[in-house]
């Protein structure tokens, strides 16, 4: 194995300082001379025609300086595809969800924005909506977008070996309706920006994961070249997908508002706006069909699903491809059929979350495997063992998979105490009865999808030796910025402390498609190795030439320089920073690198080929006390077995896996948007329930190293799959501990209670 | 309506203010004083971002009316490390990946100052229990603890 000096270390993050003295800036935090503050008014009808709309009251508001509609923005509108770009900035002609912008005001403070707001008079003919997507199927429910008939936003199919003749050839084949529910990002700071227009564009500071998506958006929307589009990035409080990969109302009217006063303009969303409003994970319905052999092979699996989509498209045909690309791993499965729709409601947007796509029908596939395993009386890990897949790999729908930890993180759960003795810990004290429950689970890293998709770096010599460091990725906690630093560190020979990051700004940083997609490490990890191998080769032309050697034999290892074949031949990595900067009238030394993986196109059409450069692993074990009288249950132990092909920072994984485990709790336990006729219920963090430490389990993190060959230094993702495996493994938990099966997320205590209650009838 | 004139000890400098009264100690703090290190998360005491402590004690600052910390004790977490040191519970955050986007971090390292003030030597249930007003959605709170836990340990040296 290759020795490395700063990857594979517990380097603590590089902006820890500056958090932990709350130096760290977030959008909210900036402020600039005769700013102006940007409020939105919202329709208070989930479906409505908008008869008309008068601004004069709130323009003649003392402190108003400027109010738009939605047809100040001359039709444009966005969405993830082309032929899916169907979301205005502010809501023309009709309101698709209760909430949704229906126009915005300027002024000279935060106060009298929202006084404003208030005084714009809407004329709404309200519409009868749909909130159900079932029910939004049918012929005759209300059309909630001219194209769209039976409310289809997207469907996507995919059909590979034979289905039908594998389900008459199992020994057991079931039918299951599972269901996920609503579930929000759950990112502590709020969106905002600011923004501010002047002759030479644009200029935003935004709360942005992905910042050059919201690059895209104001550049077509204000038909500006993308020169003229500068997004600054502000530390991040939390992404998670969704609302913070696509731009907003705030970010279109708040640049609108500074194109018309010529005055910086900030937004920042109230936490009702953000849980009324903001884009959520879609719930689904799966109706899961398995086969199986009495050995616990599995034959085939059909699922149709059916998502609530909300009111526009967003990125929602990514979603629906992904709960199907996904399934063929990581069980063999050699027949596979799936009928994914996604269904436009009344309700708030569905779109990318953690864990995107796949959590969901993972949890379908994974409890229902477990169901049958039961019937056939195999054991829960014996029967994820059987259908594991090894490396390498095909799957039926052309996913290639290089390494996988699968059975090894199987069989270490399999070796712990809690999995062990779990007969003996079964009965609990009082009304507690004990459970613990397992999973294995793949989640793709280095997503590819459409369009663009590369990362880049350029990596700069100081003259001084040090280095500034330029990514187009965004660290929104997930603490890419560290390993991305210990990359350029390691191929230099230097150490961390010598290598300088900035955060993203468009007008100076490469162009990279986001953070999402479990993608940062992988892809802007491969882009940094090779900026630095470019600087590495020009320095050590430069060092080559002095000492009369070749340029291959030049190592850069601890802050020095020297010729492998003869060492005394060195001198510290400064010195030749000096040289090489001062070589001629003076040069400049710049390295460039991009990604290459992913540049493949999959077939978006028909579900084939990758979706990721490679996959993770994920085996899970979750124990349980359920209290068998009011339905409480409380996740006392986690152990989460992860391929990540090799961690490049151990201390960073085991915080992504233990993160995404306790989101993945809540979204298994309690998390669940409560909304009536399309009114979102539990707009506040009282009665919408996220994990607080009291709720939080004990999680043991357990590396499998597998060393992909397609990731920098065997590289893979760290950060979804976790999401993925922790619900699953506290269902089969749950089941351990009630005897029952619970197929609706979340599993909260009146569920446990009701459905405890009818059995004993 | 009539402001009020209001003094108070901020990280040590005192200040006097004419607030209006609606106003927030979040507001005075972070619009009024410009220290933008307590965060606004959701405006309404429960995510705990904007914890600060007021004599002594946590208090949600988005809840707190200014007017109330006439003649009182405020500490928030710009007044916790001393000139270029770090506070032994920020040099814990630090080596132990206490803080992943650190948007709950300044709130949630004044919680655990307030807890270690009281209980130097607190139980994982203990640091459970006092930093329980304190929302973190990225860690799952493991690496928070272990960091409160160091810096529990770090501070016995010190006594």
């Amino acid at each position: 194995m290759h020795v490395y000096s700063v990857i594979g270390k517990r380097v603590p993050r590089i902006d820890g300082r500056v958090k932990v003295r709350g130096e760290a800036k977030f959008a909210a935090d900036y402020e600039m001379p005769g700013m102006l503050w940007c409020k939105i008014l919202r329709s208070p009808y989930p479906h409505a025609k908008i008869m008309n709309i008068d601004t004069s009251r709130a323009e003649r508001l003392v402190g108003v300086k400027a109010v738009c509609t939605g047809k100040d923005f001359g039709g444009w509108t966005w969405g993830w595809m082309p032929k899916t770009r169907d979301e205005p900035p502010l809501a023309v002609g009709k309101v698709r969800y209760l909430a949704e912008a229906v126009a915005a005001v300027s002024a000279v403070d935060e106060e009298t924005a929202e006084e404003a707001t208030e005084l714009i008079q809407v004329e709404y003919e309200e519409l009868p909506g749909v909130f159900d997507p079932e029910d939004a199927m049918k012929e005759g429910a209300p059309q909630i977008h001219d194209h769209a008939e039976n409310n289809v936003s997207w469907d996507f199919h995919m059909d590979f070996g034979d289905v039908e003749k594998a389900f008459a050839e199992a020994d057991l084949v079931r039918e299951d309706r599972f269901e996920t529910g609503r579930v929000i990002t759950g990112y502590l700071e709020p969106p905002a920006a600011v923004a501010y227009w002047d002759s030479s564009g644009i200029t935003i500071w935004a709360a942005k994961q992905s910042p050059y998506f919201v690059y895209r958006h104001l550049a077509a929307c204000f038909k500006l070249p993308l020169n003229k589009v500068r997004v600054i990035q502000p530390f991040i409080g939390g992404g998670f997908g969704g609302t913070k990969n696509d731009s907003l109302a705030g970010d279109f009217c708040s640049v609108l508002f500074s194109k018309m006063t010529g005055k910086p303009v900030k937004f920042v969303y109230s936490m009702e706006e953000v849980l009324m409003t903001c884009r959520r994970r879609h719930n689904m319905i799966i109706h899961n069909k398995m086969g199986m052999k009495k050995d616990g092979t599995i034959t085939a699996m059909h699922s149709r699903v059916i998502a609530d989509g909300g009111a526009y498209t967003a990125i929602g045909p990514l979603t629906m491809y992904l709960t199907g690309c996904m399934s063929t791993l990581p069980y063999t499965l050699p027949n596979f059929k799936h009928d994914a729709y996604r269904i436009f409601t009344n309700n708030p947007i569905g779109a990318a979350m953690r864990g995107h796509g796949v959590t969901h029908t993972r949890f379908a596939a994974e409890i229902q495997m477990e169901m049958m395993a039961e019937e056939l009386g195999i054991d829960p890990v014996e029967v994820r063992l059987r259908n594991a897949i090894t490396a390498p790999h095909e799957t039926i729908n052309k996913v290639t998979v290089d390494s996988c930890g699968l059975s090894e993180g199987l069989h270490t759960l399999s070796e712990h105490p809690a999995w062990k003795e779990r007969e003996k810990a079964k009965k609990g004290k009082g009304p507690l009865s004990h459970g613990v429950g397992i999973s294995g689970t793949s989640y793709l890293g280095g997503a590819r999808q459409r369009g663009h998709q590369s990362c880049g770096a350029v990596v700069r010599v100081c003259e001084d030796g040090t280095i500034n460091y330029l990514t187009g990725a965004t660290d929104c906690g997930q603490g890419s910025d560290t390993v991305l630093v210990q990359i350029i560190a390691e191929e230099l020979g230097l150490s961390v402390e010598d290598i300088d990051i900035k955060r993203v700004d468009t007008a100076v940083t490469p162009c990279d498609a986001g953070s999402y997609g479990s993608r940062v490490t992988v892809l802007a990890g491969e882009a940094a190795q090779k900026a630095a191998h470019d600087v590495k080769s020009q320095l050590a032309r430069v060092a080559a030439e002095k000492w009369e050697a070749d340029p291959e034999d030049i190592v850069f290892r601890n802050g020095q320089v020297f010729v492998r074949t003869f060492p005394e031949r060195s001198m510290p990595f400064r010195k030749l920073a000096q040289i090489a900067c001062y070589s001629g009238s003076g040069a400049v030394i710049l390295g460039r690198g991009y990604s290459q993986y992913g540049i493949e196109v999959l077939d978006f059409d028909k579900g084939l080929g990758n979706s990721g450069t490679s996959y993770s692993f994920t085996s899970q074990l979750t124990a349980v006390d359920v209290d068998m009288e009011t339905g409480f249950v409380k996740c006392t132990d986690m152990v989460i077995a992860h391929d990540c092909g090799k961690p490049l920072n151990p201390i960073n994984v085991e915080a992504q896996s233990q993160g995404a485990a306790v989101q993945g709790m809540g979204q298994a336990l309690y998390e669940q948007f409560v909304m009536d006729h399309g009114r979102t219920l539990n707009a506040n963090l009282a009665d919408y329930k996220m994990p607080l430490s009291l709720d939080g389990p004990h999680i043991d993190v357990i590396d499998i190293i597998t060393e992909d060959p397609h990731g920098p230094y065997g590289a893979k993702e760290a950060s979804e799959g976790a999401i993925v495996s922790a619900p699953p493994s506290i269902i089969s938990a749950i089941h351990d501990a009630t005897g029952v099966w619970f197929k609706e997320q979340p599993v909260t205590p009146e569920k446990i209670v009701m459905t405890l209650k009818n059995k004993k009838k | 309506m009539e402001k009020k004139k209001i003094h108070f000890t901020l990280n040590g400098h005192s200040h006097e203010l004419s607030v209006q009264p609606w106003k927030t100690l979040l507001q005075v703090i972070r619009e009024d004083l410009k220290l933008t290190g307590t965060k606004e998360g959701c405006g309404h005491g429960e995510c705990g971002s904007c914890t600060v402590l007021m004599e002594g004690k946590t208090v949600n600052s988005c809840l707190v009316p200014a007017v109330e910390v006439d003649n009182k004790e405020i500490i928030t977490i710009e007044g916790l490390s001393a000139g270029e040191t770090l506070h032994p519970i920020q040099e814990a955050f630090v080596s132990h990946s206490g803080m992943q986007c650190g948007f709950c971090t300044s709130g949630m390292i004044m919680s655990a100052k307030a807890l270690l003030d009281s209980n130097p030597n607190p139980s994982e249930g203990e640091i459970r229990e006092g930093i329980t007003g304190n929302f973190c959605r990225c860690t799952g709170y493991t690496k928070i603890i272990e960091s409160i836990s160091a810096a529990a340990e770090a501070m016995k040296g010190e006594e």
